[in-house]
């Protein structure tokens, strides 16, 4: 036969078509693009640079709440960009079609986590941009880039969140209920108002929540973390873990329904 | 000639409801099958078996001599499938690249494009496209592939007539190249035009297998059809199929003599009779109506 010399195209431009087709429909939804890159700066306007030169846990607010919406920042790209298109391609049969094409279901995940991983990367890094620039926040190159790639490695466990809600959830509800997870976790982790000035019940359900850990690691760069950085990664890789195994069995549901 | 698709006593239940029912097919290359039947009666699960998106209760599948489900058969094949979507936010030319990373042995995008009547779409917006536009571009990437056999389910349910007729042009020029299709469809009068062998299936058997001149001729139903007093009691008469039984009674049947002399025997008024010989439809509606 003519064409046997190839019987699979190579992984590698697949993953790459994907990633960027992923990162494409990401960035040209105004609903997902804009809230994921102007509310973090937003925020640290707000609720940051009023109180810039105060001392919390030792360092400015401008400092400290730079660290708290870079994680902020970070942790809702990951949860909606993982929640919406998993739920859109399943509420539009995406899913149906590629299944059968020759599409590894693997190079489906990883264009995913690549085209999270680069919207993240510039969400995070338009407000540390501001927050240097507005915000007077001043880190060695090697604190900035420790910063940004402590919170995009640690970003697995709001990806696996996001999987899971997203074949949990239908198409319309997927928004809903990624944004009640997002916003009460942030808030009860410390992330838009530093834990000590925040009600006593916040500072008991904090240490369950991934979002806290997360933050952890982005505070250390500024100096204050309250629990030591492998502390923070195990509690990371737990909950990366939890989540994968809902999403998994999420999938698995699924498969039967769907491809049984 | 080497066997593309080849299905086995494949039998598929989907809770307490039987869809297929020992369904033996076999589709040699170069083939051009439709697969013929009315809603309900099991020809996109048909398809689905063959293109590995749902396993068979019992029986086996096969493409190209692999489970269907090896990503080495889907590399060989393209498909159109109902009402899968895309994302909105996509430009065609994209869509039509990402799909061809997909593929060992893809065809060039213009190529796609233009095969699919696309040519001057590239750049549009997904969310901009006509059904038609979008039912093409669906075409473009079930066949950018370059694949040996093209399994189509409906593809052309919800398009207009126009757009119906640009697109079998298409799809006839595509498949002229010594192409496997097997498609599913409602319009059997395009299934007459494109397909050398139609395939019916009914409550998921398989009641005819054969070309539609065959076809035709193999089915004697005549349909007849007259007004009448009163109301027609069909109890005892040699009829395939009631298509109406209003003031004006239209009926199929295999026996027209034995049904007319039945009709005088009874004493029943007729006036405005008429009897013609079946089309293919009207063929398939008869086969259809047999196991009913």
């Amino acid at each position: 036969m003519a064409k046997a010399a190839r019987e699979l195209a190579p992984l590698a431009p697949i993953v790459v078509a994907q990633a960027r087709s992923e990162f494409l429909r990401l960035i040209r939804v105004p609903a997902f693009s804009v809230p994921s890159i102007i509310f973090p700066i937003m925020f640290y306007a707000l609720f940051g640079l009023p109180f810039a030169h105060a001392m919390v846990e030792g360092v400015s607010v401008a400092a400290y709440a730079l660290a708290s919406f870079g994680a902020y920042s970070v942790i809702s790209v990951a949860l909606f960009s993982f929640g919406i298109t998993v739920a859109n391609d399943r509420g539009e049969k995406t899913t149906v079609l590629m299944r059968a094409t020759p599409l590894p279901p693997i190079a489906y995940l990883a264009g995913k986590v690549i085209a999270t991983l680069a919207f993240a990367a510039i969400a995070l890094g338009s407000l540390l941009a501001f927050g240097a620039i507005a915000g007077g926040v001043h880190l060695s190159v090697a604190a900035w880039l420790t910063l940004g790639a402590r919170l995009l490695v640690g970003v697995f466990p709001f990806i696996t969140l996001g999987f899971a809600v997203g074949y949990l959830a239908g198409p319309t509800s997927a928004i809903a209920i990624l944004q009640l997870i997002n916003l009460p976790m942030s808030f009860a982790s410390g992330l838009f108002v530093p834990l000590p000035e925040l009600p006593g019940w916040a500072g008991k359900i904090a240490p369950f929540l991934p979002a806290y850990h997360f933050g952890q690691l982005a505070w250390a760069t500024m100096g204050t973390p309250t629990e030591s950085i492998g502390v923070s990664t195990l509690w990371l890789i737990g909950f990366t873990i939890l989540f994968l195994i809902v999403a998994i069995r999420a999938y698995y549901r699924e498969e039967t329904k769907t491809f049984g | 000639m080497e066997t593309v698709v080849e299905v086995e006593r494949a039998s598929k239940r989907f809770g307490a409801t039987l869809a297929l029912d020992r369904v033996d097919l076999r589709l040699s290359r170069g083939e051009v099958v439709a697969l013929l039947g009315p809603n309900g009666a099991g020809k996109t699960t048909l398809v689905s078996l063959v293109l590995g998106l749902r396993k068979a209760n019992e029986g086996t599948t096969r493409t190209f001599g692999m489970d269907p489900r090896d990503r080495r058969a889907r590399s060989r094949t393209g498909v159109m499938l109902q009402g899968s979507g895309l994302p909105n936010f996509l430009r065609v030319g994209e869509v039509v690249d990402l799909f061809r990373s997909y593929y060992p042995h893809p065809i060039e995008r213009a190529k796609a494009l233009e095969i699919a009547g696309l040519a001057d779409k590239a750049s549009a917006m997904l969310v901009t496209l006509s059904g038609g536009q979008l039912q093409r571009l669906y075409f473009a990437l079930a066949i950018c592939g370059d694949p040996e056999a093209l399994f189509l389910d409906e593809p052309t349910v919800g398009l207009d007539v126009e757009a119906r007729r640009a697109f079998w042009t298409h799809l006839r020029a595509f498949v002229a190249g010594g192409r496997t299709l097997l498609l599913t469809t409602h319009y059997l009068e395009e299934a007459d035009a494109i397909a050398d062998r139609i395939v019916v299936i009914n409550a998921g058997r398989i009641v005819a297998d054969a070309s539609p001149a065959a076809l035709k001729s193999s089915v004697r139903n005549k349909r007849v059809s007259f007004e009448t007093d009163g109301s027609l009691d069909v109890q005892g008469l040699p009829i395939v199929r009631v298509i109406s039984s209003g003031p004006r009674v239209d009926v199929l049947t295999d026996e027209p003599e034995a049904l007319l002399r039945a009709l005088f025997a009874r004493g029943s008024s007729i006036r405005n009779l008429e009897v013609a010989g079946a089309t293919l439809e009207e063929a398939v509606v008869g086969l259809t109506a047999g196991g009913a």
